[in-house]
């Protein structure tokens, strides 16, 4: 049976051990004169069955289908006579990918020597058996422990606290696993970036002005030496993105104070909704906006009074990214001034401070937590960008604080770093996990310094 | 709200009527009549002249044809069960209903000859002088000093620190909150207790030296103890200004008020020195409301 069917087969038998717990509970409750003479509600005897049928079971099919590939993999590979046995990883991958084609009947087995077509048929035989032992196992597990939990019933057994520990042990391993994707992705980006840093220095990669990646394929290649200097794509990242929150903060902030304390609800209805749509606009149609409309307007209107301006250019790339961001600084400073209670905007207005001032001096200050959090996310949300800075802000790694040029920023380069045909061994590849880790510490960076503000505030106002 | 106390209203009609002689009992929309207020309203040169208000919230009609003057320096007190509209009244003397959208007003409001709902009045200018107090102590997230001097600061009362700083001590003092927060003007407003912060809005309310302050169940969210305090503020502070206390303590009302109003489903039925409301109320509705037989 594929693990998909037995899954579903397995959720079957846990439905019923649900079914046969509870009714198991209520009959022995109803000679007792009714289920208050049990020690919880028939719900927590099914749901204990439930658990109890389930989560073996769950576990090792988990465990079988994890692990399975490996062993017949290596059955496989042992199978095969001593002189074809491969003696580097990377030959065994070409020799069992070649052997799983010949399987799966994509290269007739006529067309390869016949250990391998032996041991194809080999790969066939064990995954078959695999399949029965792990059907025969898994149901084995899930129907005994289901019938042994059913069979453990009592009136007196406080199923209710068993239930409520194992769900907590259940939502314990969703946080758990949350967390430990993230390590994992802290740890396989700092061992490639341990990697990079074995070919190239820290110190050039870190103070380096110069970037462009471009190293040869083949020793005896002409090629660039390749430069690794991180300094114009941060510069570039840090230009458009303090550009779009120049131009997001404001418009976003005001707006929000306008739609929460000036509109009238029918106002809102209507506006608060259309500004956030903003963020429901794919970022690849802002980019071709930013490309086509901004950029080219732009450099016009430099021309237009003497100033030299690229075509594609940061300020263009930046003021599209702003606009995009509004809707995140917006809607989320809106929640947060309607948030502040309204004995306060009283208090105020009874001392006879107008609107504005109320605003300014009562309600932003207690709101600007809550603003803030909502200034770092658009801020973590424009270093993350990407798409339109590649449209529209070019990839030449220019090191300028000049918006009308074209700059580059670290997303961008990650993804021209591993688009194409690379080694992946690389200087060049292995780069994009050195960035992806600098700007990871970046934003990390940021996220502390935005609970440090956030922290002071709430001790001030709270 | 409103249909509990017609329910109320109406229980009672019926007790009334039981207590009434046959041939004398009357009908039951006749126990309140529009704009019939009994007792003494009317004041010379009041400061606040009201005149046939009426306060609409949407279709509702809240406050139904009141008319009542406001003498200067007096305390007056408004009581009458939930829902009657004296909280809704006491917003109109300093148009803080304004700020709800679906709210009216009509009527001759007045305060010293002047009209309150002109289109051209300044909104600003009448609340410095008619300041309010809340139900609920609502200090701002600023540090104690930050709170008193607010007021002052946006009606450039100010000229100097030293001024600023002269203004808050007094108000302070005139709060009696003085000696208990001299040494952390700097600490922040909302880690003072429940009382120290509804006598902290007193004083912000009174740094801009009003001619008027409103009070809103003030002590309704106070122990006893700080109301006590408050209530002795209230005396203190009616030397130098007219007061206007919304309460449900009759006991409170008793005890800090010159003339009470007992308000009942919109009409103010009765106004009267409080003595005279408190021991011989001259409205049969008074005297059951105060007698705790509805309420």
């Amino acid at each position: 049976m594929q693990p998909a069917n037995l899954l579903i087969l397995t959720l079957a038998l846990v439905v019923i051990a649900y079914g046969l717990g509870y009714a198991r509970s209520r009959s022995l409750a109803m000679p007792l004169g009714g289920i208050r003479h049990l020690k919880s509600l028939p719900f927590y005897y099914g749901a204990r069955a439930a658990l109890w049928c389930g989560i073996p079971a769950l576990l090792v099919l988990a465990l079988w289908a994890a692990f399975q590939g490996k062993v017949i993999q290596m059955l496989v590979i042992g199978s095969l006579p001593v002189d074809m046995i491969p003696d580097s990883e990377g030959a065994a991958s070409l020799l069992l990918s070649k052997i799983s084609n010949v399987a799966s009947g994509a290269l007739p087995p006529g067309f390869v020597d016949a250990p391998i077509a032996q041991a194809a048929e080999r790969l066939q035989e064990l995954r078959s058996q695999s399949r029965l032992y792990m059907t025969a196992l898994v149901i084995a597990v899930a129907v005994l422990a289901g019938f042994l939990g059913w069979l453990r019933i009592r009136p007196r057994l406080n199923a209710r606290a068993q239930v409520e520990s194992i769900l907590k042990w259940i939502f314990f391993s969703c946080a758990a696993l949350a967390i430990l994707t993230t390590v994992g992705i802290i740890f396989s980006v700092a061992f490639e970036t341990f990697r990079f840093f074995q070919k190239i220095s820290f110190i050039d990669f870190i103070f380096g002005s110069q970037w462009s990646p471009q190293t040869a394929l083949r020793a005896d290649q002409v090629a660039a030496e390749g430069a690794f200097g991180m300094i114009p794509l941060f510069t570039g990242t840090l230009l458009i993105s303090f550009i779009a929150m120049l131009v997001a903060v404001p418009v976003g902030l005001l707006s929000a104070i306008y739609l929460s304390e000036y509109a009238n609800k029918r106002v809102r209805s209507i506006v608060k909704p259309m500004l956030e749509m903003l963020a429901g606009i794919p970022t690849v149609v802002y980019g071709f906006f930013a490309a086509l409309t901004v950029a080219p307007f732009i450099s016009d209107l430099a021309a237009s009074v003497g100033i030299d301006a690229s075509s594609q250019s940061a300020l263009a790339a930046g003021g599209v990214m702003g606009i995009m961001i509004i809707p995140f600084v917006s809607s989320l400073s809106d929640d947060v001034i309607n948030a502040v209670p309204q004995t306060l905007r009283d208090g105020s207005l009874a001392l006879g401070a107008t609107q504005s001032e109320t605003m300014k001096k009562v309600i932003f200050p207690a709101a600007l937590p809550g603003i803030m959090g909502g200034v770092l996310l658009a801020v973590s949300r424009a270093i993350g960008e990407t798409m339109i800075v590649v449209m529209a802000a070019g990839l030449a790694a220019n090191l300028t604080a000049n918006p009308l040029e074209t700059v580059t920023t670290v997303t961008v380069q990650i993804v021209t770093l591993l688009t194409g045909d690379q080694e992946f061994d690389s200087a060049k590849t292995l780069a994009a996990f050195a960035l992806g880790a600098m700007l990871f510490l970046a934003t990390l960076l940021l996220n502390v310094i935005a609970l440090k503000i956030v922290r002071k505030y709430r001790e001030q106002y709270d | 709200m409103s249909t509990l106390n017609t329910a109320v209203a109406q229980e009672m009609d019926k007790s009334d009527e039981a207590e009434l002689p046959a041939g004398e009992s009357r009908p039951a929309e006749t126990v309140i009549e529009e704009g019939a207020t009994v007792g003494a309203p009317y004041a010379d040169d009041p400061k606040f002249k009201l005149r046939d208000v009426e306060v609409f919230y949407g279709e509702d009609r809240a406050i139904k044809n009141i008319s009542l003057d406001i003498a200067r320096n007096e305390v007056i007190a408004f009581i009458g069960p939930s829902g009657c509209g004296k909280s809704t009244f006491l917003r109109c003397l300093n148009r803080m209903n304004d700020s709800i959208d679906i709210c009216r007003v009509k009527g001759s409001l007045q305060l010293d000859d002047q009209d309150l709902y002109d289109p051209k009045r300044d909104v600003v200018e009448l609340r410095a002088r008619v300041g309010m107090v809340f139900q609920k102590p609502n200090p701002f997230p600023k540090s104690i000093y930050d709170n008193v001097a607010y007021g002052p600061r946006i009606h450039g009362l100010a000229n100097r620190k030293s001024d600023l700083d002269d203004i808050v001590e007094s108000s302070l003092r005139k709060a009696g909150l003085w000696e208990e927060v001299k040494d952390r003007l700097d600490a922040t407003a909302t880690g003072m207790s429940g009382g120290q912060q509804q006598r902290l809005c007193i004083a912000r309310a009174i740094a801009v030296s009003p001619e008027v302050v409103l009070m809103d169940e003030p002590c309704s969210a106070l122990d006893p103890i700080a109301t006590a305090k408050v209530e002795e503020l209230i005396a203190e502070l009616s030397e130098s200004y007219t007061i206007v206390i919304v309460t449900h303590s009759m006991q409170q009302a008793a005890r800090v008020s010159h003339r009470t109003a007992y308000f009942h489903l919109g009409h103010l039925v009765e106004v009267n020195d409080t003595n005279k409301v408190f021991t011989s109320p001259e409205h049969e509705l008074t005297e059951s409301y105060i007698t705790g037989r509805f309420g």
